[in-house]
């Protein structure tokens, strides 16, 4: 566990000093939000569909820069240095670590600015970060495992978001459904089983990646 | 501390690039791996040391009557080749510090600080390596392989963009290597070959 933690610290010395992730996740999710905003203009979406732009907007800013953090182990070939020093696991676990934490802190610029800018009411503001917290880990840890295959391959950018969909997608339609209820006059049990669904997604992907992490990694 | 290879074979699909590779190495030992290029001579070294499975065979490390497993092995050996690149975002500094905790070391920099200075890199350790020359780099390559002074080395062209400076330097690292543990190295250089005790020769 101290080695993951001595990757994810790696990594964000170097994200520090070139963020390049975090630029390209803000921009992203900044350009978008701001097109979707001029779009609809004066006119209020209703809520299940701002749920689900919500949920777009932060899948596809995701998708633009989660795959960095191997992709570029692999181009700049010190993929194999690491190889040397750490097992699978523990490069897994350092890099999930690194890609929650862009997550939230994706999230936490995207989601006050979409609230402002789209009129989304929020009802209940624990459930929704609840939802969001939860929902990170499932996307952090299929992002993850799918960023560490598409490394290996020569197309490597479009790969990621066509292979990440269909294994993301239940955190997609749990995530936007818990943040619909979130915005409405419902209490927490109407979201249990949302929730539920979000929390057994991520604990069986993470799972699942860490165990398989080290097949992908070494074949 | 010793080696065995047994009927190493690797293919690429459906390309055959090793086929029945077997030999023993013991400490104190030198084994060249000779050829032309793209006979495979990279492949084996990656394969021995453990980068890559073999497609059949195997490859054992005994420490005394001791089977290492693998995660045990990288704790004995060291890797420089031409395809293993450290973090050119990072300085030297940062390079070696992250490398020594991931290989346990902790904070004992005086091996490394030592290895900085003997291949002439001494002051340059806060530098970024984008910065260096592909000769520099190579010589820090040289301070990663050995910081852990490994049992094992592995060397994938010693020589690689050094100039003759570099090259004695090195000659004299490989020579401590040669009498502390193990070296392995991929070469057709005539200088180089003087270490060797054992060839394998791989070829189309």
């Amino acid at each position: 566990m101290i080695k993951a933690y001595y990757i994810f610290r790696k990594d964000l010395l170097q994200e520090f000093k070139t963020r390049f992730a975090m630029n390209a996740i803000l921009l992203f999710a900044v350009v978008t939000l701001s097109a979707v905003s001029f779009a609809i203009g004066t006119f209020t979406a209703r809520q299940e569909v701002l749920s689900a732009l919500l949920w777009i907007i932060l899948f596809f800013s995701s998708m633009s820069g989660l795959s960095h953090i191997f992709v570029k182990e692999e181009e700049a070939k010190t993929a194999d240095t690491l190889k040397l020093v750490a097992s699978a696991s523990a490069i897994f676990l350092g890099k999930f670590l690194f890609n929650i934490v862009l997550l939230f802190l994706l999230e936490i610029i995207v989601v006050p600015l979409f609230i402002a800018l789209m009129n989304f009411n929020v009802q209940n503001y624990l459930l929704l970060f609840f939802t969001l917290f939860i929902g990170s880990f499932g996307l952090a840890g299929g992002g993850t495992m799918v960023a560490a295959i598409i490394s290996k391959s020569g197309a490597k950018g479009a790969l990621f978001t066509v292979l990440s969909f269909p294994i993301l997608l239940p955190v997609l339609v749990s995530g936007i459904s818990a943040t619909k209820i979130a915005s409405q006059e419902q209490g927490w049990m109407t979201a249990y089983s949302e929730l539920q669904t979000l929390f057994a997604f991520s604990v069986v992907i993470i799972t699942a990646s860490i165990l398989l992490f080290d097949f992908v990694w070494n074949e | 501390m010793k080696l065995i290879a047994d009927h190493i074979s690797k293919f690429f699909g459906e390309k055959r690039v090793l086929k029945n590779i077997t030999f023993e190495l013991n400490s104190g030992q030198c084994l060249a791996v000779v050829g032309p290029n793209g006979s495979g001579k990279t492949t084996l070294l990656r394969i021995l040391s453990a980068l890559i499975p073999p497609s059949s065979g195997k490859v054992q490390y005994f420490d005394g009557q001791i089977l290492l497993s693998k995660e045990n092995i990288f704790t004995h050996t060291g890797f420089l080749g031409p395809y293993l690149e450290l973090y050119d975002d990072l300085t030297a500094e940062e390079n070696l510090n992250f490398f020594s905790r991931m290989r346990g070391l902790k904070d004992d920099r005086s091996t490394w600080w030592n290895l900085m200075d003997r291949v002439g890199l001494g002051g340059r350790e806060e530098d970024a390596v984008k910065t260096y020359s592909s000769g520099m780099k190579q010589r820090l390559k040289y301070v990663f392989a050995l910081m852990h002074q490994p049992e094992i080395l592995f060397v994938d062209e010693p020589r690689s963009n050094l100039d003759m400076q570099g090259i004695q330097i090195v000659y004299e690292l490989l020579r401590e290597q040669k009498s502390r543990g193990m070296l392995l190295i991929a070469t057709n250089e005539e200088q180089d070959l003087a270490f060797a005790d054992f060839r394998v020769a791989v070829h189309d």
